[in-house]
């Protein structure tokens, strides 16, 4: 599928590196130049879709926070993955592509909500999947998958109803299906059954 | 004698009938459920197909699906409940008229279902009364049908005629907190 030559790129931009891939084409590119190479990206090498915006989080390691962006050509039906690590592991920071790509927009927006990605530049960088007032990112690794403790947005619901927003019961770990073998045999369940919330693991 | 009538004879006993006010308002609630569709993931699919020619929920008289909470009296929570959507579901509710049922559809509107997470309600009954519980993920149409049967039983055991004097009975919802 990639016959994109990535030498073209490493040559022409000296601030690119070769990124590990086992599929597509793959480069890092510092934070502070992503504005300009996703610019010649867009008008001379004919990528004119943003797939894709996301993040990793490396936990301990420094950089913690890499943004990774996924571009596509329909010219030529090449794909490319670009890697931006964030500066500051803390208040991890990225440009925001909302003025090259109008994809990035809610793209950005989720990537701010589930990892604390700030994205500057981006016109309406709030939250999309959680409510505006959560306090976490629930994507980073430092974040338990059952949840943490918070009250409900709606203050009078919350009243009324006695709701909080709480850990979920892991029980075992979350619900998986091992995949091989009947689908009878291989109903979606959790490892370890003999805990629950009355008794302890 | 053949073409007797046993059950009602107009010429014995006039046009009067004879009964219960609980049987009668029940009879009328039980024939007319009108749901709230609350369909939120997957589930809403089955429920779809519950309302389509092939399994037809219209057998039941409860085919009249209202997307507005004042005229309808029976929500059917189909599908996962994030605690985003808790708040609505609880305003919605809230919005039905008297007298007012909650069928939680599918493992997820249950209990959460397979989703242990951080963002799920792990179950609406924290959130609202459930009359009648669904498994199954998702739940076919016959065990929705099911339910609707469950619930209309359910109806003809509640005490109407002295509820309609007084204020409704407050259901109650799930209150033990799942954390420490």
């Amino acid at each position: 599928m990639s016959d994109i030559d990535k030498s073209r790129f490493l040559s022409q931009f000296d601030y690119l590196t070769e990124r590990e891939s086992s599929d597509h084409v793959a480069l890092n590119c510092p934070a502070g130049k992503l504005i300009e190479f996703c610019t010649s990206l867009r008008d001379e090498f004919g990528f004119d879709l943003l797939l894709d915006v996301t993040a990793i989080d490396w936990d301990v390691a420094t950089p913690r926070f890499t943004g990774v962006y996924h571009f596509y050509s329909t010219a030529s039906s090449n794909y490319l993955r670009v890697a931006a690590d964030c500066p500051d592991n803390v208040n991890p920071v990225l440009p925001s592509l909302t003025s090259i790509y109008s994809a990035a927009d809610w793209h950005e927006r989720e990537t701010y909500d589930l990892m604390g990605i700030r994205y500057e530049g981006h016109p309406n960088l709030k939250r999309i999947l959680m409510w505006d007032s959560y306090p976490y990112h629930p994507l980073r690794k430092d974040f338990p998958l059952a949840g943490i403790e918070t009250p409900l947005p709606a203050e009078d619901v919350a009243e009324r109803t006695n709701l909080k927003v709480v850990a979920a019961p892991m029980m075992g770990g979350p619900f998986h299906s091992s995949g091989d073998g009947k689908m009878s045999q291989t109903e979606p369940s959790a490892k370890d059954e003999s805990w629950n919330e009355q008794s302890s693991k | 004698m053949l073409n007797q009538t046993v059950a009602y004879d107009s010429k014995v006993e006039g046009e009067v009938i004879v009964t219960k006010a609980d049987a009668v308002i029940n009879w009328i609630r039980k024939n007319s459920v009108w749901p709230m569709p609350m369909g939120l993931a997957c589930c809403a699919i089955e429920l779809m197909a519950a309302g389509a020619s092939r399994f037809d929920i219209s057998r039941f008289g409860m085919e009249v699906m209202r997307f507005s909470p004042r005229q309808a009296d029976c929500m059917i929570v189909a599908g996962t409940v994030t605690y985003k959507m808790a708040e609505v579901i609880r305003r919605i509710y809230e919005q039905m008229g008297d007298p007012k049922w909650v069928v939680a559809m599918g493992a997820c509107a249950s209990t959460g279902g397979m989703y242990r997470s951080y963002a799920t309600l792990q179950g609406v009954d924290r959130v609202v009364p459930v009359d009648v519980y669904i498994s199954g993920c998702p739940p076919r149409p016959e065990a929705l049908l099911d339910a609707m049967i469950k619930l209309q039983e359910k109806i003809m055991d509640e005490n109407s005629a002295k509820n309609l004097i007084k204020v409704p009975v407050n259901k109650d919802i799930r209150k033990d907190a799942l954390s420490t």
